[in-house]
């Protein structure tokens, strides 16, 4: 409407220009309202519940009902007379949650602790699996045979014999001490 | 005494030297280490004169009690005060219950602050008709 006018009242080619451009921007908007996505626009203002915004940009409730609209009317009155049922829905208008319910703790970390354990155990089972049917088998350096003969030699060419492995044998006895 | 046992932030710190709860309102203490620093009296009176402003509009009582509530403070009684009546020269009682909720929040467990503020605005809350959020019963989940 005001397009319109502003148009008529500037004539000139551009501001014509201009309105036509705004109007059919509007029009384009007007058809998109309905769409089944609601993508929220976030170059308007937005509410939210935060403990350190506690007036948020907008009222929460955008579209008011006829009862709504009394009671906004009712509030420019003094606030005496106003019930404590009707002072709670002025604030429900404005305000989605109030602060003990925005604070509320939820359960939601012993899903996350239940999950985290089921996929480790599942990458537990997993891993089982992969021993027996994929990894190749062992070499024969893992022996105990091959580990005791590995042993013997190690004792023989005296390896670490201060204070490591060949200082553990007792070379007289034949024993470790 | 309080400073060992209270783990705080360095401007909280300043406020529990004081332990009676007449002094919450700190300065807004910023990390210069020149210039003059304002005093508690001089930023309460500050934050006052604010929410007086006869023509205040909604956005900037809106501004005011974020930046407000943005603070390490608790805002003194005086400042609630103002900011409650901006909310009635505005026609806004749930701004005015949010308030309410909103420095209880900020003493966090600090208990005691919250009664002593609803005591000192007693006479403004009952002069505007302003009902407290546990009146109303929504300070319990």
């Amino acid at each position: 409407m005001m397009l319109r006018l502003t148009a008529g009242r500037v004539g000139s080619l551009v501001a014509r220009r201009a309105a036509v451009a705004l109007t059919t921007s509007s029009a384009r908007m007007a058809s998109h309202g309905h769409e089944v996505s609601e993508a929220v626009d976030m170059s308007k203002p937005m509410y939210w519940d935060r403990r350190e915004i506690p007036l948020p940009d907008k009222r929460y409730k955008d579209i008011l009902t006829p009862a709504d609209k009394s009671l906004k009317e009712k509030e420019k009155g003094p606030w005496g007379q106003l019930s404590n049922e009707e002072k709670l829905a002025l604030y429900r208008l404005s305000f989605c949650q109030t602060y003990p319910e925005m604070n509320q703790s939820s359960s939601e970390w012993k899903t996350v602790v239940a999950g985290v354990l089921y996929c480790i155990g599942l990458t537990g089972l997993v891993i089982i699996w992969q021993t027996a049917y994929v990894s190749p088998p062992a070499p024969r350096t893992f022996d105990a045979e091959w580990q005791a003969k590995q042993v013997k030699r190690m004792l023989d060419m005296r390896v670490s014999p201060i204070e490591g492995f060949a200082a553990q044998w007792d070379y007289e006895k034949g024993q470790w001490k | 005494m309080f400073r060992a046992a209270v783990r705080l932030s360095v401007s909280g710190v300043r406020s529990i030297t004081r332990t009676q709860p007449g002094c919450q309102a700190l300065l807004a203490s910023r990390g210069y280490s020149h210039g003059k620093q304002e005093t508690d009296e001089e930023f309460d009176a500050r934050w006052v004169t604010y929410f007086n402003k006869s023509d205040i509009d909604a956005w900037e009582l809106r501004k005011g009690m974020n930046t407000l509530i943005g603070y390490d403070l608790v805002p003194e009684p005086k400042i609630v005060e103002a900011a409650l009546k901006a909310c009635r020269r505005l026609n806004d009682l749930a701004s005015a219950i949010r308030i309410l909720e909103a420095v209880k929040d900020k003493a966090g467990p600090h208990k005691d602050i919250y009664p002593y503020l609803i005591q000192e605005l007693k006479p403004t809350l009952e002069e505007l008709g302003i009902s407290t959020p546990e009146e109303l019963g929504i300070d319990k989940v």
